[in-house]
């Protein structure tokens, strides 16, 4: 392992294939490169969507959602707001959102306790040392954040709660849960060395 | 809400944690806020990675299931049809079956005899229009006559019309960008995995039919190649689709 897991930012993931080729020749209805497409990013988009969605079988039922929309729609991608995975994962986020908000009133949302219980459901199995790497990397930069940055950029992010639920339920005044997600994300975004 | 408070949502609204009267009121911020979008483009790229960290191996029918799913799904045509999408993807590498059967009848010496529609006979086939707009009408009137739809990307379909009574094949293009000077679109039938020149496509976009040239004989399918002006020999480029003929 190289001495850069020590350094204070962490070099980004490795180059993936060409996610940006890739959509371009799916939006011409290419579908060998959707397969393609869809092997590098399925396994993202499955995950995400679990950890918001929590039911496997829900959680399948919007993964599969997502990847038909991102065939559909692959001719709208565009390379300049941002990479094929985060326009990807932006999407698998916005419908398992979605999908918990409509089928859950945020009475019936799970315990509190259980809520907080922040760390997310890393799938310890994984085979893929990528997957491995970044969740190291994740993990570290999340245990750099203040307590309340990660709480609040947690709740939001893998449960799927609004800034509003996630004020009710650390007892935060409104204004303050929206500042510490923003500037949780920003301290990830300069630990994770990620550029946009 | 102030156009600092709109700024400091930034974080919620990548997360999706705002509700959807703020949501749209920060949208409208975003437009005309240059340093917001910048900030948003970041920190949706950091949300990608906690996603990324929580990656999963996904079942193999989810695969199936979604493989099956596109095959019936009509995709959308892009907003606005970028200059030069088509030659950048047909350099890219050959993904599709009739780029392998290129390959091999390339790798066989040119077993395939191909038809060349040279530039030279651009004058005599000027001569032969009128007749083959007789020939048209006829396949397209045939009492045989089926048709096959088949997607040539970017929202461009073509549609082949066969007589097989007549062995003749007319085609029909449509929506399908047009191409920088010095670049045509060219037919060619799939001889079980030979391509055999069907002739240039003349006024493509228009939605005119054009005459396949040639007997449909075995083709199993027809192709749509861009190749440099006057036509090329056998396919320079990957296919932008494949429609297989009707039978």
């Amino acid at each position: 392992m190289r001495s850069a897991e020590n350094a204070r930012t962490t070099p980004p993931p490795p180059p993936r294939p060409d996610l940006d080729a890739l959509v371009a020749e799916v939006a011409r209805g290419d579908q060998e490169a959707f397969t393609s497409l869809y092997d590098a990013v399925s396994g993202p988009v499955l995950g995400l969507v679990r950890s918001v969605v929590r039911d496997p079988a829900q959680s399948e039922e919007v993964a599969q959602e997502v990847l038909v929309e991102v065939w559909r729609t692959a001719a709208r991608f565009r390379p300049d707001k941002g990479s094929t995975m985060t326009w990807v994962l932006t999407m698998a986020h916005r419908r398992a959102v979605d999908r918990v908000r409509s089928v859950q009133a945020s009475a019936e949302r799970e315990h509190k306790a259980a809520l907080l219980d922040q760390m997310p459901a890393y799938d310890h199995v994984t085979e893929q040392v990528e997957t491995r790497l970044e969740q190291q990397r994740v993990r570290r930069c999340l245990g750099a954040l203040t307590r309340l940055q990660r709480e609040a950029v947690t709740l939001a992010y893998y449960r799927g709660l609004t800034y509003r639920e996630v004020a009710q339920l650390l007892t935060m005044p409104l204004g303050t849960v929206k500042t510490r997600l923003r500037d949780g994300l920003i301290r990830l975004r300069d630990c994770l060395g990620v550029s946009a | 809400m102030t156009a600092a408070d709109l700024h400091t949502a930034t974080g919620a609204y990548v997360l999706h944690a705002l509700p959807p009267t703020e949501r749209a009121a920060f949208e409208r911020h975003l437009a005309v806020c240059g340093a917001c979008a910048q900030e948003v483009r970041e920190l949706a790229a950091t949300a990608g990675r906690l996603g990324l960290a929580v990656a999963a191996a996904p079942p193999p029918e989810m695969k199936q299931r979604v493989l099956q799913a596109i095959g019936t799904v009509r995709q959308e045509p892009p907003k606005v049809s970028a200059p030069g999408r088509v030659r950048t993807w047909a350099r890219s590498l050959p993904r599709m079956a009739l780029a392998a059967s290129l390959a091999a009848a390339a790798a066989l010496g040119g077993i395939a005899v191909w038809q060349h529609q040279s530039a030279e006979d651009a004058r005599e086939q000027a001569r032969e229009s009128r007749q083959q707009a007789a020939d048209l009408a006829a396949v397209l009137a045939a009492p045989d006559a089926r048709s096959a739809t088949g997607k040539l990307g970017d929202g461009a379909t073509g549609t082949v019309v066969v007589s097989r009574a007549r062995d003749r094949a007319a085609f029909v293009a449509s929506q399908l960008p047009e191409l920088p000077d010095g670049k045509v679109y060219q037919l060619w039938f799939d001889d079980g995995g030979s391509m055999r020149s069907a002739g240039l496509l003349e006024g493509p976009g228009a939605g005119s039919a054009t005459l396949m040239d040639g007997p449909v004989g075995k083709a199993s399918g027809m192709g749509v190649t861009v190749e440099p002006a006057g036509g090329s020999r056998q396919p320079t480029s990957t296919p932008l689709g494949l429609v297989t003929l009707p039978g």
